[in-house]
Order: structure tokens, then C-alpha cells, then sequence
């Protein structure tokens, strides 16, 4: 397996031609080349044109939408997109860490419809919000379940 | 801790349901006097488990569906969090329990990419051809419902008497019939019995003709075809929007398959054709499904001529449990033993993503690392989950009796959705 490349200039360097890169080349915040796969981190503001950007590049399918909680660590929420090019044959992960404080950001659902029930799932687990979701309700937990249990701070075991 | 919530907040009734549609409705005109709501499920047995739909119906026609999940979650990404990288194994069973072995190689995949570990060709091998068998199990379990929501009562015991078969050959080789946890981390548990490659053989050798004979049940009879034909239909560009993959998304036109355009686990040494189709109707994903079985009998053939000699699991001793006799007569394997049970092991920090082809379609694991024994993030993508989006789109303007057929052609498990 080839070894890591941790630094953002390295990893454009490496691959001039991945039109994912060429695309998000003003828009990454950070981007590493780990285990053969390509991570690139963009700011939250910056995540719809990132994600027109690397549509129109190729990348036309979404795979989930997720999170993982780096409590007690800020930014505390890191909000993952797995994007895969049925043409190039390849995936890209986006992703985009949120202050504790402000867990909010835009909704890609005007992108890729599939986005629906993986940003529900992500409001349900984790309390993240997206902004301009038809319709963000819990999805796994019933409507009146407190707290969200994917969070690092809630217990494995439950409340009651 | 936080306040117990009120029992009328906990039972939703009647009025939740209406407010649930009217959250769901899509389209600016206001429900008119002609549409009802109506409730299907969580208990409704064409509905596969526990999936809970709330229909706005125009007379037969359906204006809008929202599916209701979540009354299988269990929290199994959560529990993950709390287990040692090895424990998850046997809980990545439940998630897709109808393909357990197809959920065991995802995870495996995803942290031997973390752990860079090599896999020995033998374990690869045996990897492929137990995927294909529970394949053929899966779609097996598929066919018989599917044909008992159209009302073709009969296939549904032929199925379920060559999954008896197949189940007995699972049970050989892990001792289990269907939470198996074959595929561990490293390789598979352990050595297949002998003579069980002849029996697989001898199944398969005789699994044509039978799917032959589910054709014959099926294939000429007009209520199964009339049912079928020109049902659920959804555009290539919305099967891509809607985030669909496996049988569906093939049926719409699009050639995509994992095993072959993104080959894990040495399936690139293997020759099959992949099934594709335009129609993008229920009929074609059913005609699509038959051709899968027979691809797979080809590819178990072709693993079981070709299995290679050597190791079933890597060269990983402070990973993989030593075997018993070695743990009873060498104190460094006794060693190994201990802590592997007691510490499990720790996994270099980083995060991996390993994707195969299941049954359903594709199959994402999603494993971070922070470099201690236990796994700090486990997420699985399951087809089933964004393949239930696409219902709506399919089922719109069809029939009531439709929807029954129609999801029945995109084969969910609701232990896939609900987690």
C-alpha cells in the first residue's frame, strides 16, 4: 500500500490530473491522500459550491452522508460525504468540522436528492443541523427522544 | 437524566399519522376532499419486517407515500463504539441478516485497510465464494416473498427448500445456520470441513435446473406477468439522484457493479457477466435477479476449481487468534491468546471506507480509528436504506396494489435500514 500524504500542497502535487482535486483546488481547506483514498476538508460555508463543483466534475453519485463526534475536541463534529464517480470508478470523502457551538450547516439535498434520509439521520444521531432540509425530523428515534445518542457524551447504555 | 415523556406523547395516533402525511406531501395543492390517508404497516406482512408506510391515496392511485422507519434500531452503530474491533464481527451479522458473510467481508475489508493487512489468497478465495452462496441466499428469500405479496404462494416453498440447503452448508462451515460470523478480521475462522467443496458442488451443479424450475412457476403465468410488467418504474437520472445501487440500479440501464468495477477481494481473477437492463420495471429487476443467481452458480464454480492451497487467515499473530492446538502447547501463542481476548488490539489511527457488492447493492463500512482497541466510529451504508428512498418516486401515480409489488422488487431488510 503506498504511504500516507498528510500535507494539502502534496497531495495536489500528486495528483494534478484527479479532476475532484482540479475542481476543489480554491474550495479545500485541507486534503490528505491516507490508505488510498482521497480526503479533502472544505469550510462549511463552502460545502454546496464543493459539491456542484465535484459533481460537475464527474463524481455524480453520493453514497451517505454521515458524522463521527471528536468530543471533547473542537471543532467537535466532523460531517463525512462519500462521493463516487460511476465513470472514473473512484471516491472522494468531503468533509466539514463544526464548532460544538454552531452545529449547523447547509443542506446538499438540492444536490443530490438521496441526501434526505442521511442528513435526518445525522440531525436524529448526532444534533447536527442542516439548513434548508424539506423536512428534518428524527428518523431512527422516536419524535419525542431526548438528546442524540451517537454523541460521544451520551452513554452506550442509555439514560433509563 | 432527562424527563420520561407523558404515554400520549409516546403512542402517536391519528392525528400524528395526518400530520405526518401532510409533512411528507410533495406539491403545492392542498389535500382536496377526494384523498384519504391510509396506513400500511409496521406489521403489514408484505412490508418485509417492520417498514411502516403512510399513503395519500386518490381512489387506487397513490399521490404521495412516505416510508416510517426506525422500529428495528437497535443502535448497533453505537454499540460498536463500546466493543473491541473483533467483537463487532458478530454484530455486523444482524445489520443485513439475510447476507451475514457479505456484511462480516465489508467490515473485515475496512479494518484490515487500517491495519494493512495482507490477506492470503485462500482466505480471499473463500471469501468470494461465500458471498455468492449468500447471494443466492439472499435472492432466494427475495424470489419466495416476492412471489407471495403477487400471490404465487407455491414458489415461495421451492425457494425456501434449496435455502435449507445452502443454510445446512453455512452451518458446516461456521456452526451457525445464519448469524455466521465466518469472515473475521484477517481471514475467515476457520478450515471449510472436508467434503464440504464436494457438496457445494453438488448443489450447485443441480441449482440451475431449479431456478429453471422457479421460471417455470413464474414466467408464463399472465397475473404474475400483468402484476409485473411496466410496474415501478424510475428514470436512470433518478435512480442516480435517489442515491440507488444494486439490482435496481441496473435494471434502470446503469452498468455498475463493484465486483467488477472496483474488484475487492480477488473478484478481478473471476469471469462473470454483469445483468443489465433498460426497462427499470419490476419485471426487469425480477428477470435481472435470475440472471444474478445464475452468474454467481458460475463464479462459486469457478472458486471452488481454482481454490488455492496455503493459510486461511494473514500472518498477524498479536491480531488473529492462534489456532487451539498452538495456544495449548506454545506459551508466546498462549500469550497472544490472552491479550487478544482480554485487550484486543490496537488499530493505527486513520479512517477507511471498504465497499462491496451485496445482494441488495452496494455495501459501505465506514471505520475510524483513534489508535485504540476499540473502533471510534463504525458507519454502514446499506443499499436497502437509500433504495427505500426511491419508493415514492416509483410508486406515484401507480396503483395501491403496486407499492406491494413494487417493494417487493427493491428488496429491503429492515435490520439494513433501521440498525
Amino acid at each position: 500500500m503506498e504511504p500516507a500524504i498528510l500535507d494539502t500542497q502534496a497531495v495536489f502535487d500528486k495528483f494534478p490530473e484527479e479532476p475532484a482535486l482540479k475542481a476543489l483546488s480554491d474550495l479545500a481547506a485541507a486534503a490528505k491522500y491516507d490508505r488510498e483514498e482521497l480526503t479533502v476538508t472544505v469550510a462549511r460555508e463552502n460545502i454546496i459550491p464543493a459539491c456542484k463543483a465535484i459533481q460537475a466534475a464527474g463524481y455524480n453519485f453520493l453514497e451517505d452522508v454521515t458524522a463521527v463526534d471528536w468530543y471533547p475536541s473542537e471543532p467537535r463534529f466532523q460531517v463525512v460525504y462519500h462521493i463516487l464517480s460511476h465513470s472514473l470508478k473512484r471516491r472522494i470523502r468531503l468533509c466539514v468540522r463544526l464548532d460544538s457551538e454552531n452545529a449547523s450547516l447547509d443542506s446538499i439535498v438540492s444536490i443530490w436528492p438521496s441526501a434526505n434520509f442521511y442528513e435526518r439521520e445525522v440531525f436524529d444521531l448526532f444534533g447536527v443541523n442542516f439548513n434548508g432540509h424539506p423536512n428534518l425530523r428524527r428518523i431512527m428515534m422516536p419524535e419525542d427522544w431526548q438528546g442524540h445518542p451517537l454523541r460521544k457524551d451520551y452513554p452506550v447504555e442509555g439514560y433509563r | 437524566m432527562p424527563p420520561i415523556a407523558a404515554p400520549d406523547q409516546i403512542n402517536p395516533g391519528i392525528e400524528d399519522v395526518i400530520a405526518d402525511a401532510e409533512l411528507h406531501k410533495h406539491g403545492s395543492d392542498p389535500i382536496s376532499d377526494q384523498t384519504m390517508i391510509i396506513n400500511m404497516g409496521p406489521q403489514h406482512p408484505s412490508t418485509h419486517g417492520v417498514l411502516r408506510l403512510v399513503l395519500e391515496i386518490d381512489g387506487e392511485t397513490v399521490v404521495s407515500l412516505a416510508p416510517d422507519i426506525g422500529y428495528l434500531h437497535t443502535g448497533i452503530e453505537k454499540t460498536c463504539e463500546a466493543k473491541f474491533y473483533q467483537q463487532v464481527v458478530p454484530l455486523t451479522d444482524r445489520i443485513d441478516y439475510l447476507s451475514p458473510m457479505t456484511n462480516n467481508t465489508a467490515y473485515a475489508l475496512a479494518v484490515e485497510k487500517l491495519l494493512q493487512l495482507e490477506i492470503p489468497e485462500k482466505a480471499q478465495w473463500l471469501r468470494v465464494l461465500f458471498n455468492e452462496l449468500m447471494r443466492l441466499n439472499s435472492h432466494l428469500v427475495w424470489l419466495g416473498t416476492h412471489a407471495m405479496d403477487i400471490g404465487a404462494l407455491t414458489v415461495f416453498l421451492y425457494c425456501f427448500r434449496e435455502r435449507e440447503q445452502l443454510l445446512r452448508i453455512f452451518e458446516a462451515v461456521s456452526g451457525q445456520r445464519m448469524m455466521t460470523s465466518y469472515i473475521r478480521i484477517g481471514g475467515v475462522s476457520m478450515e471449510p470441513p472436508l467434503g464440504l467443496f464436494d457438496d457445494i458442488r453438488a448443489f450447485l451443479l443441480d441449482f440451475p435446473s431449479k431456478i429453471d424450475q422457479y421460471e417455470g412457476l413464474l414466467q408464463n403465468n399472465p397475473i404474475w406477468i400483468k402484476r409485473l410488467k411496466g410496474v415501478g418504474y424510475i428514470s436512470p437520472e433518478d435512480a442516480i439522484a435517489l442515491g440507488v445501487t444494486g439490482p435496481p440500479l441496473r435494471a434502470a440501464g446503469i452498468d455498475f457493479d463493484i465486483r467488477r468495477d472496483m474488484p475487492y477481494s480477488s473478484y478481478e481473477k473471476f469471469q462473470f457477466k454483469v445483468p443489465v437492463s433498460n426497462d427499470s420495471d419490476v419485471w426487469a429487476r425480477y428477470v435481472l435477479r435470475m440472471e444474478e443467481m445464475r452468474e454467481s452458480v458460475k463464479i462459486c464454480l469457478q472458486a471452488l476449481d481454482g481454490m488455492p492451497e496455503g493459510r486461511i487467515v494473514a500472518d498477524a499473530p498479536k491480531i488473529i487468534l492462534p489456532d487451539r492446538e498452538q495456544m495449548k502447547t506454545q506459551m508466546e501463542s498462549l500469550i497472544h491468546h490472552f491479550k487478544i481476548v482480554t485487550e484486543g488490539f490496537a488499530v493505527p489511527a486513520g479512517e477507511a471506507t471498504s465497499s462491496v457488492e451485496a445482494a441488495h447493492g452496494m455495501m459501505n463500512y465506514y471505520v475510524v480509528s483513534d489508535g485504540t482497541a476499540k473502533p471510534y466510529r463504525v458507519h454502514m451504508r446499506n443499499a436497502d436504506y437509500s433504495n427505500l428512498q426511491a419508493l415514492e418516486t416509483m410508486c406515484k401515480g401507480r396503483l395501491l396494489a403496486d407499492v406491494v409489488a413494487v417493494i417487493g422488487s427493491i428488496d429491503i431488510v429492515l435490520g439494513a435500514i433501521d440498525r
